[in-house]
């Protein structure tokens, strides 16, 4: 056994043990800490796949940024009646996790026994393209465009937080 | 040289992303159907990065840059509908939010 699948499976079945937690959990506060974790450990996966910058920004925006507009908002809100949002175990409920199931099995045939190509091994040139030069100067030359209009979708986005949730709605 | 192969990373994203689909399948509370789309999108993300990566062609780790960009804009406005949600039914449970269902 090579040490990298080793490392890979590790994370791979941290990853998906703290997800399953995430959805598991009666608590909101443990599913949001689960959920940072599960970040963190999409951040290494990232790193073993010579993605240096998507794993920092990946730390930065969802393990930083979204994660304490969630706890901000669950502190927020005070949930109390726990109870009323229990759901019991019913004929729907059985046939939805079914159906979920049934297709994580289909996407996983597909994946693992159609012929991706001559992709065995990750490409030598993975350890350039996934630095802060070479995706900088990606957005800043080919996907110009994109960039900007992601600005005005972020401004789009802070207006429409704040007049929702605002005391008053016009 | 890293060795493992593509495939294992492309079934890692596929079961991350049905855990999410069952998330918002089942759950009833409106902020875990919240992390339960997250994880659906840290799980494209991840099959993005791998392709990405094994091709050799940077265009899949721009796209990720542009999926956190409207990730966090998405969640921005989701919670302050949940906020203004709370406000009118003091409730989180989207069993009760039926205001448009026909």
């Amino acid at each position: 056994m090579n040490i990298d699948y080793l490392f890979f499976f590790l994370l791979a079945f941290l990853s998906v043990i703290t997800a399953i937690v995430v959805i598991s959990n009666k608590n909101p506060i443990a599913s949001a800490m689960a959920l940072v974790f599960n970040f963190f450990i999409l951040a290494a996966i990232y790193l073993t796949l010579n993605a240096q910058f998507i794993a920092i920004i990946q730390i930065l925006v969802y393990a930083g940024a979204i994660m304490v507009l969630f706890v901000f908002v669950i502190m927020l809100l005070n949930l109390e009646n726990e109870e009323k949002l229990k759901d019991p175990l019913n004929t729907r409920k059985i046939f939805r996790i079914v159906l979920a199931l049934s297709m994580i099995f289909l996407i996983i045939y597909l994946f693992y026994f159609i012929d991706i190509g001559l992709h065995k091994t990750i490409s030598e040139s993975s350890i350039k393209i996934g630095t802060v030069e070479q995706i900088g100067y990606q957005l800043f030359t080919n996907y110009l465009l994109p960039f900007e209009i992601t600005s005005i979708l972020i401004l789009a986005a802070i207006i429409g937080a704040i007049v929702l949730a605002k005391k008053r709605f016009p | 040289m890293l060795t493992v192969p593509l495939n294992y990373y492309l079934a890692l994203s596929a079961i991350l992303f049905s855990i999410g689909v069952i998330g918002v399948l089942t759950r009833r509370n409106a902020i875990i159907v919240f992390m339960s789309i997250e994880l659906m999108l840290n799980s494209v993300n991840l099959t993005l990065v791998a392709f990405s990566s094994f091709l050799g062609d940077s265009t899949g780790q721009v796209f990720v840059f542009f999926v956190m960009a409207v990730a966090a804009a998405e969640a921005a406005v989701g919670l302050s509908i949940i906020i203004a949600l709370f406000r009118n039914k003091v409730t989180v449970n989207i069993d009760e939010i039926n205001l448009m269902r026909w």
